[in-house]
């Protein structure tokens, strides 16, 4: 850590700053050692005003909070609510009421709210303590001490990233990190259908059902297919894009941007419209079969994607479907990297007499593979978590007796999605759902992003 | 060497063919779409290519709002206060966050970056339950409520834009320093100015977004009134809230679509060039 803090060097701490311990703070003096306690203190009594009243207005602030909702949060937190059941009970004038059992869903936002708050407190004394060391630093050294004036201009340049960052942090805290944290502590509890206001601590038992419990029987298949899909849908749509890419860059085509346009069309129009529009259109009693009936080439409606569709139809329609939907895409990132392949090379190849084919496969399509690699992964671990194309067009059918609320073509990511707004509400179940569909997510990037680095190295 | 010409021209005529025979595969459905909107609806089922016969009735009662029950115009407005608000928050949110990625340099960066990255993982689901109980219990479950959660997410979605910085080359910022500038100076004054194109990418991807989301709005939204509705998630409450997708409805729907498609499409098209330089440019660095 230490040797990469030197890199930053600009707006980092010097080495003798950094050497004060804080015995060497806490024994420089009265008010210094009062800073620890009442925070902003030290920087007050230099005349830095704004920093000094901000981290005591922030100290003063949160203490109120602790105290007046803080710590019964807190403490509710460790039994999310000691009243389960509905009871009935006496008002304080003695008529029979019922009293509704402790919302736990609300318990245990206010409680993850606690702990987050308190952790932005933590860093916040941190800050504190190290404004104050600075301070003891500059009085030792008998350097100047910025005023309050040159304190806020700072603002606007050696820490302008504090100022650019405060509003888009605190949305990341609120609408990311809250929510995320949240429903990583609901895969430790019972919060389903049957415990839908009051529920507890259960520890691991959802992630047992998933692994080895109820769920089992539909985790792991579907999570085969999830990866089968993945594979699938990014190969086809990588391959298919380069090579209608190569197409349109051929010699001789010409209209090479109007070519591009129609194809760029398809993925402009937004996916509710065309993925709903497919289903219609692959219907039993759809446009296509009514097509292909009309020609004789077939003598009954095709299946496609029906509740009794064959599990490998409907799958194979939804690739299908999903090239057409991915090639554009992948077709628009290849052109650019065409255009910017050297063109020796290849000249040199044809010269020694190779054809396309042997041109393309030793030499195009390596080097494509190459750039595309890191937006490859990106799209691999995308259709891992490719929602809209199987829930609007199939939305997990057919049907699979041996699954529990879950499809043929149902991924990890819409199987989550029928957990919650099924018809089981097992939401504690869902959200251990998402934290493996993290680890699968996770360990697949940190594997591929291994590999390549190495291929980069080596 | 004549059969070579020739051979060379055969090959013409074979890519033309199959260039041509692709662009309709691709272009036939969102053709039919078009079509469907102006089809005659009885069964609420279309299973034919070219309509019998033509009618502009689904584009008159989706906007006149005929039934009662969809009322288009008001999602109309209710998006566009949604995508204005959102576009102007998200993208003041995106261009500072990226600038500050890409050209300061401060301890909590590196942390930073690897800390977005593991956020990036977790799948967007997980988080809608918790954060429709966040906004309800601070009553938020409204079109405000939507605007926060479309800007409270775009403080991760830096990478494009944090490419784009990353490409300015740092010489202009020294040189504007030794000129006596800080740094919000040269933010403002220099960097800003030559960032239009990726600023304008990021406002008009902002901007779409609300047009296309049915989930998020679905959930925020799902038990208010039709007329607090956005368009994408009305548009799906057309086809999904009746019986199965065949409804009634859904020749309407289709029309609806062909209403908010255009002008995306139309943005889309003119923003190709910024689309593929974002993506390559995050290819590129590995």
């Amino acid at each position: 850590m230490a040797k990469k803090r030197k890199i930053n060097a600009e707006s980092i701490v010097s080495e003798a700053e950094r050497h004060l311990s804080i015995r060497d703070v806490w024994n420089a003096g009265s008010a210094e050692k009062l800073t620890f306690f009442i925070m902003g203190f030290n920087q007050l009594k230099h005349k830095q005003f704004a920093k000094g009243a901000m981290f005591l207005l922030l100290e003063i602030a949160f203490l109120g909070w602790l105290a007046f909702s803080g710590i019964s949060a807190l403490s509710l937190l460790t039994t999310l609510g000691p009243n389960k059941k509905m009871t009935t009970g006496l008002d304080k004038d003695g008529i029979p009421v019922t009293i509704q059992p402790d919302n736990s869903v609300i318990i245990l936002l206010w409680g993850v709210l606690a702990i987050l708050i308190i952790a932005a407190f933590i860093v916040l004394f941190i800050q504190n303590y190290k404004s104050n060391k600075h301070l003891v630093y500059l009085t030792q050294t008998g350097q100047h001490i910025p005023s309050n004036k040159e304190e806020l201009a700072s603002l606007l340049d050696s820490n302008l990233h504090k100022t650019l960052m405060a509003v888009p942090l605190l949305g990341v805290f609120l609408f990311t990190i809250l929510p995320t944290l949240y429903m990583i502590t609901m895969a430790f509890t019972n919060y389903n259908k049957e415990h839908a206001i009051a529920f507890s601590w259960t520890g691991f038992t959802s992630f047992g059902q998933i692994l080895s419990g109820n769920l089992a029987g539909t985790f792991f298949p579907v999570l085969i297919w999830t990866l089968i899909w993945a594979v699938l849908a990014t190969a086809t749509t990588f391959l298919g894009g380069v090579l209608l890419a190569m197409l349109i860059e051929s010699k001789g085509i010409k209209g090479k941007g109007m070519w591009r346009t129609i194809f760029v069309i398809v993925f402009a129009v937004p996916q509710f419209v065309t993925l709903l529009l497919m289903a219609q259109f692959l219907n039993t009693q759809g446009a296509l079969n009514n097509l292909l009936m009309d020609w004789h080439i077939i003598s009954e409606p095709i299946k496609f994607i029906t509740t009794d569709s064959n599990a490998w139809v409907s799958r194979a329609t939804v690739i299908v479907v999903n090239m057409w939907i991915g090639i554009p895409v992948s077709m628009l990132t290849s052109t650019a990297i065409i255009q910017n392949l050297p063109q020796d090379q290849i000249e040199a190849a044809r010269i020694d007499g190779a054809n396309s084919f042997r041109i393309f496969k030793s030499i195009t399509f390596p080097q494509i593979l190459f750039v595309m690699t890191p937006a490859l992964i990106q799209q691999f671990i995308g259709n891992i978590n490719n929602f809209n194309v199987i829930y609007l067009l199939t939305g997990g059918w057919p049907m699979n007796a041996n699954y529990n609320s879950a499809g043929e073509t149902d991924l990890l990511v819409t199987w989550l999605y029928k957990l919650v707004f099924g018809q089981t509400q097992q939401y504690n179940v869902a959200a251990a759902l998402g934290i493996l569909i993290f680890i699968v997510n996770a360990s697949i990037s940190l594997i591929a992003y291994r590999r390549t680095n190495a291929f980069k190295e080596g | 060497m004549k059969s070579y010409a020739h051979q060379r021209l055969l090959s013409l005529v074979g890519r033309y063919a199959l260039l041509i025979f692709l662009a309709i595969v691709w272009l036939f459905p969102i053709v039919w779409i078009v079509l469907v909107s102006f089809t005659k609806n009885s069964t609420g089922f279309v299973d034919t290519i070219i309509p019998d016969n033509f009618t502009i009735d689904n584009y008159v009662s989706l906007l006149k709002n005929e039934n009662g029950v969809f009322p288009f115009v008001n999602w109309l407005v209710n998006t566009l206060i949604v995508s204005v608000l959102s576009t102007i928050i998200s993208t003041l949110i995106i261009i500072m966050m990226s600038y500050v990625l890409s050209r300061l340099k401060f301890a909590f960066r590196k942390p930073f970056l690897q800390i977005a990255l593991v956020l990036g993982m977790f799948p967007g689901f997980m988080s809608m339950i918790a954060l429709y109980y966040i906004l309800k219990s601070f009553n938020m479950l409204s079109i405000g409520g939507l605007v926060m959660v479309y800007a409270g997410g775009a403080g991760l979605a830096f990478y494009i834009a944090k490419g784009f910085f990353d490409t300015i080359p740092p010489s202009i910022d020294e040189a504007a320093k030794i000129d006596g500038a800080n740094k919000w100076q040269v933010f403002t004054n220099i960097t800003l100015p030559l960032s239009k194109p990726i600023i304008v990418y990021t406002a008009l991807m902002a901007f779409i977004a609300p047009w296309t989301d049915f989930i998020f709005s679905g959930i925020i939204l799902g038990n208010n009134d039709s007329k607090s509705f956005t368009i994408a998630y009305g548009l799906y409450t057309m086809v999904f809230n009746s019986k199965g997708s065949a409804t009634t409805y859904f020749t309407q729907f289709i029309a609806g679509c062909v209403i908010i498609a255009i002008p995306i499409t139309l943005l889309f098209i003119f923003m190709q060039k910024f689309y593929v330089n974002g993506i390559t440019a995050g290819a590129d660095k590995g």
